[in-house]
């Protein structure tokens, strides 16, 4: 169907993929996180009635808005980037992928945008009942729009209601409850959500303790530090475990990325996790070289882990690649012979309906019906492309579960010394927590590293793989905007940094 | 109960819920005309201030209307999703530019420290006002003059143009719409911040400047009418789906859809007269009329391109590429599904405004502005 694959020009595109959906995500678990967190101080206001409380919910507020703007700027283009970059991919499974996108527009998108106006310029124009009722809309909003969005990602890494129409060649849609209440796509918003929680109260817990630093605003800080790290605290935990969460659905419909998760290349059983390890990098698949230069195994756990029993099989990156009868597992090169099969089956089906010629059309559609399962596979040029690039996927995952842990001891120290009113007097444990906000960055960024590159070589999993899915440009267009983008984004984040630090310096009193 | 329904019908009415939206954010655009006349007005910087801050508390919802056009041609039209993003992709990719750099400005132009300084941010606004709004034009001025593409058997495009898609801007009608889209936007930026702001002199110089850039619109909006009537048209063939060249053949479409031609003389008169209205009577209320007018005047142009077996998307170098309301679809299935889904919209509507009305009951003034340390 595609006659030459221009690498150059897929590489550019994903990383542009890359380079706009990490500098969406700079912004957005801040949007998801404190706006609930406005949510709350405002509530405790109207509740009480106390003007501090108001003064307060203000200044987060503020810092929100400056958020927020940079947020939607970065959104609009994933929005239309599936069309500019992704042509073939938004034909070939637009009938389905589309849906989430337009749905997230007009149930979340919408909500956000109307009562935003109101949290930020009503305090003066509508009663007090009615803005509250605005801020908690905005927070609803946001979050909404993390669902839908992530049940289109979930459907990218666990394709399930649909089929193919060898007619118009594109996937179609047959069950939208599949798609909505996938598993997948559920594991993947409770752990998104809540690791954005974290992430905002992070952000709460830096500024507050750069004025305990300062010796600034000690009430408020004090204030703001109770509400974000009891909040902080129990998204940590819920992070956690909903980690571990997706992490068995990982298992179980991307055996290759929990396989390139734990660095695993012969199947085990039962199978340990390497909580710490070295990589070798000369190992490839099917050579005999040892993995690791170095690792720490703790026994058992990752059969736990990825299949709820403790002496299950977990298969390696080998046995994937090259099959293993005995745990009857199919490798890849026995689904690319098939999916060369149903390409083929589909190429014959066009042209024979192109003669018009139908004896010939339906035998070739048994064909490809028969292997459409291994469609994707088809298009693969070796087994070995099937592999995504374990080292990135392998420390990825151990600095996001690393920081993850360490996340929750910092919480609970905060809370505790709160709670004695010692909290002032720990300089060190001030500055880590100031320093932490932009820990919890990269275990954010890290975390969609090994959602994303650990689906490679697919767009869609076992389905699409991303060279087809590829819009037909050349290589230097997309260059030419890569780096465009590159530029005008981190203008902005410049920007961005450069007033959301002046308006922390300048503090709530400015209001 | 939408299962039931055959899928042209779903089809059609996919095409009409779609271009509403797309009308809807014409007439949003008054936020972008807005912002092109905070530069050319010559304004004082107090009354800079209160366009501004008018103009700010409307952008997101407009910047949303356009996010949700795209999700909804996606949802519901992916083969032009497809086809128009990935082929004509300098133009969309551009118009993208301008409103990324929009949805900064209201929020860092004043605030300390902002980096690149007022003055960008400024220039931004009105980009994005000037340029972002006539390369939209452009873009839908070829759903009637066509473009540049093929499909191959498997409906993946192929753009034959190396400019992707900024070769639009030749076509003088192109153009001519898009400079129309321009004028039209200023046109209803000076009608809403007229009726939003409370501040005489200001109003004055808006109620004259409305009038004068219909002026300025009028002659590119005749060009487009004139030409839409006397050129020629791609005609699909309802047997079998391949696309003919027809003379006329918007013009059959206006005379064979009379429901098109009078929406879209409403429309126009509606503009006309709000504008007529705020230029030669103390009322203020002018974008009450032009606005819904613009709605109409949108939606009439956009049934025009994809009713009546008509391609909406053509391509001029392989007619049989050209895309339809019924061949760039999404299935029954899911078309069916986004009909449920659309049941919301009107809830959308409503909150809309209602919001709107609670936010815009008072005028906004020099003081209220003074006393609000967060205004833009
Ligand atoms: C503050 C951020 C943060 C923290 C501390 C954690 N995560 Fe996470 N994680 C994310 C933020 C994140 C994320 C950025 O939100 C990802 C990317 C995609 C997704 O669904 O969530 C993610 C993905 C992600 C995946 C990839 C699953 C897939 O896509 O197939 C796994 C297995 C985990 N996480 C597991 C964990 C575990 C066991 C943690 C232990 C504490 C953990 N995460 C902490
Ligand atoms: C906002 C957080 C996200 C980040 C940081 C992120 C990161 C990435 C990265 C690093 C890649 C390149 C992978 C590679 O080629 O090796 C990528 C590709 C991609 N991602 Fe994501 N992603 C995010 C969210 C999403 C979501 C929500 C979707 C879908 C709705 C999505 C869809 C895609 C697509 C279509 C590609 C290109 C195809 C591919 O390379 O697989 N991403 N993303
Ligand atoms: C490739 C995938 C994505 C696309 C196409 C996308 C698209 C967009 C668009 C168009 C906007 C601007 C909306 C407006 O007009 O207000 C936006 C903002 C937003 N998006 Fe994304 N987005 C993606 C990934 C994500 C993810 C993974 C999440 C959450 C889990 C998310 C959450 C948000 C939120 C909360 C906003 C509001 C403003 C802000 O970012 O601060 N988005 N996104």
């Amino acid at each position: 169907m595609i006659e030459q694959i221009d690498l150059t020009m897929v590489n550019w595109a994903r990383a542009t993929f890359a380079l706009t959906a990490m500098y969406h995500w700079i912004f957005v678990p801040l949007t998801l996180g404190l706006s609930f967190i406005c949510a709350f101080f405002e509530s405790i206001y109207v509740k009480t009635g106390d003007e501090q409380w108001k003064k307060l919910t203000r200044f987060w507020m503020t810092l929100f808005g400056i958020n927020f703007a940079i947020g939607v700027a970065t959104g609009i283009i994933l929005e239309f980037e599936f069309g500019t970059n992704w042509s073939n991919y938004s034909w070939m499974v637009g009938d389905i992928f589309g849906a989430p996108l337009a749905i997230e527009g007009l149930a979340a998108f919408f909500l956000e945008a109307t009562f935003f106006a109101v949290m930020f310029f009503g305090w003066n124009r509508v009663s007090k009942k009615a803005h509250l009722f605005a801020t908690w809309m905005v927070a609803v909003g946001s979050n909404l729009s993390a669902v839908w969005i992530l049940i289109a990602n979930g459907w990218m890494q666990n394709p399930v209601g649909m089929k193919f129409n060898p007619d118009l060649a594109r996937f179609e849609m047959t069950d939208f409850g599949a798609l909505v209440f996938s598993p997948v796509a559920i594991s993947h918003f409770v752990h998104v959500t809540s690791s954005a929680f974290l992430y905002a109260s992070l952000f709460v817990v830096a500024v507050s303790s750069w004025y305990l630093l300062k010796k600034r605003h000690i009430q408020f800080a004090k204030r703001s530090l109770t509400v974000a790290c009891t909040f902080g605290l129990l998204a940590s935990l819920f992070v956690a475990y909903t980690g571990d969460e997706h992490a068995y659905h990982a298992a179980n419909v991307q055996p290759m990325k929990l396989a390139a998760m734990e660095g695993l290349y012969d199947g085990e059983a039962p199978a340990g996790l390497v909580a710490a390890g070295l990589l070798n990098f000369s190992k490839k698949p099917g050579d005999d070289e040892d993995p690791f230069i170095f690792k720490v195994k703790i026994p058992m756990v990752l059969s736990l882990l990825a299949n709820r029993d403790i002496n299950s099989f977990v298969p390696g990156i080998n046995d994937l690649v090259y099959g293993n009868t005995a745990e009857n597992i199919m490798g890849v090169e026995e689904k690319m012979v098939r999916g060369k099969l149903a390409v083929a089956g589909l190429g014959d089906y066009k042209a024979a309906q192109n003669v018009g010629d139908q004896l010939a059309a339906s035998k070739a559609l048994t064909l490809f019906e028969k292997n459409s399962d291994y469609l994707g596979y088809g298009y693969l040029d070796s087994a070995e492309q099937a592999v995504p690039y374990v080292p990135l996927i392998f420390y990825s995952f151990r600095v996001m579960v690393g920081l993850g842990t360490f996340f929750i001891f910092l919480f609970a120290a905060y809370l505790y010394l709160l709670y004695k009113d010692q909290l002032e007097k720990q300089p060190l444990l001030l500055k880590l927590g100031a320093f932490s906000f932009f820990l919890g960055l990269v275990a954010h960024e890290a975390g969609w590293i090994v959602t994303e590159v650990g689906r490679q070589p697919w767009a869609i999993q076992d389905l699409l793989p991303v060279t087809i899915a590829r819009s037909n440009l050349d290589a230097g267009t997309v260059e030419v905007t890569f780096f465009m983008f590159l530029i005008l984004f981190t203008a902005l984040l410049i920007a961005e940094l450069k007033i959301m630090t002046k308006q922390i310096s300048i503090g709530p009193e400015g209001d | 109960m939408f299962g039931s329904l055959d899928w042209s019908t779903l089809q059609q009415l996919w095409w009409f819920i779609t271009t509403l939206v797309g009308s809807l954010f014409i007439f949003l655009t008054f936020v972008q005309g807005g912002q092109t006349l905070l530069s050319t007005l010559s304004l004082t910087e107090d009354e800079k201030i209160l366009v501004v801050n008018s103009l700010g508390r409307k952008w997101e919802l407009t910047f949303t209307t356009l996010v949700m056009f795209g999700g909804a041609l996606f949802a519901a039209f992916p083969l032009f999703y497809a086809t128009s993003f990935g082929g004509a992709y300098w133009v969309w990719i551009l118009i993208l530019f301008t409103f990324i750099i929009q949805a900064v400005s209201y929020e860092y132009r004043r605030k300390p420290n902002n980096f690149l300084g007022k003055g960008v941010y400024d220039a931004f606004l009105f980009i994005n006002g000037s340029i972002g709004i006539l390369l939209i034009g452009i873009a839908v001025g070829t759903f009637f003059t066509g473009s540049n593409f093929t499909l191959n058997d498997y409906n993946l495009v192929f753009w034959d143009h190396p400019l992707r898609g900024l070769e639009a801007a030749f076509s003088f009608f192109n153009l001519s719409f898009g400079l129309f889209l321009v004028f039209l936007a200023r046109t209803l930026g000076a009608l809403y911040l007229a009726n939003n702001l409370g501040h005489e002199t200001l109003v004055a110089k808006l109620k004259n400047s409305s009038f004068n850039n219909l002026l300025c619109a009028l002659p590119f909006l005749l060009y487009v009418l004139i030409n839409l009537i006397l050129m020629d048209g791609y005609a699909v063939n309802p047997a079998d789906g391949t696309v003919v060249l027809e003379a006329n053949k918007y013009l059959h479409n206006l005379l064979q859809m009379p429901l098109n031609l009078i929406l879209l003389l409403v429309g126009l008169i509606l503009v006309v007269l709000g504008v007529v209205l705020n230029r030669f009577t103390a009322s203020v209320r002018g974008i009450w009329l032009s606005g819904p007018g613009t709605v109409l005047t949108g939606l009439a142009l956009f049934f025009l391109a994809g009713y009546n077996n008509t391609a909406f998307y053509p391509s001029k170098i392989d007619l049989n590429s050209s895309l339809t309301i019924y061949n760039a679809s999404s299935s029954h299935y899911t078309l069916t599904v986004m009909t449920y889904v659309a049941l919301l919209v009107p809830v959308v509507l409503g909150y809309i405004s209602w919001t709107w009305r609670q936010m815009d009951s008072k005028k906004l003034t020099l003081e209220e502005l003074a006393a609000d340390k967060k205004s833009y």
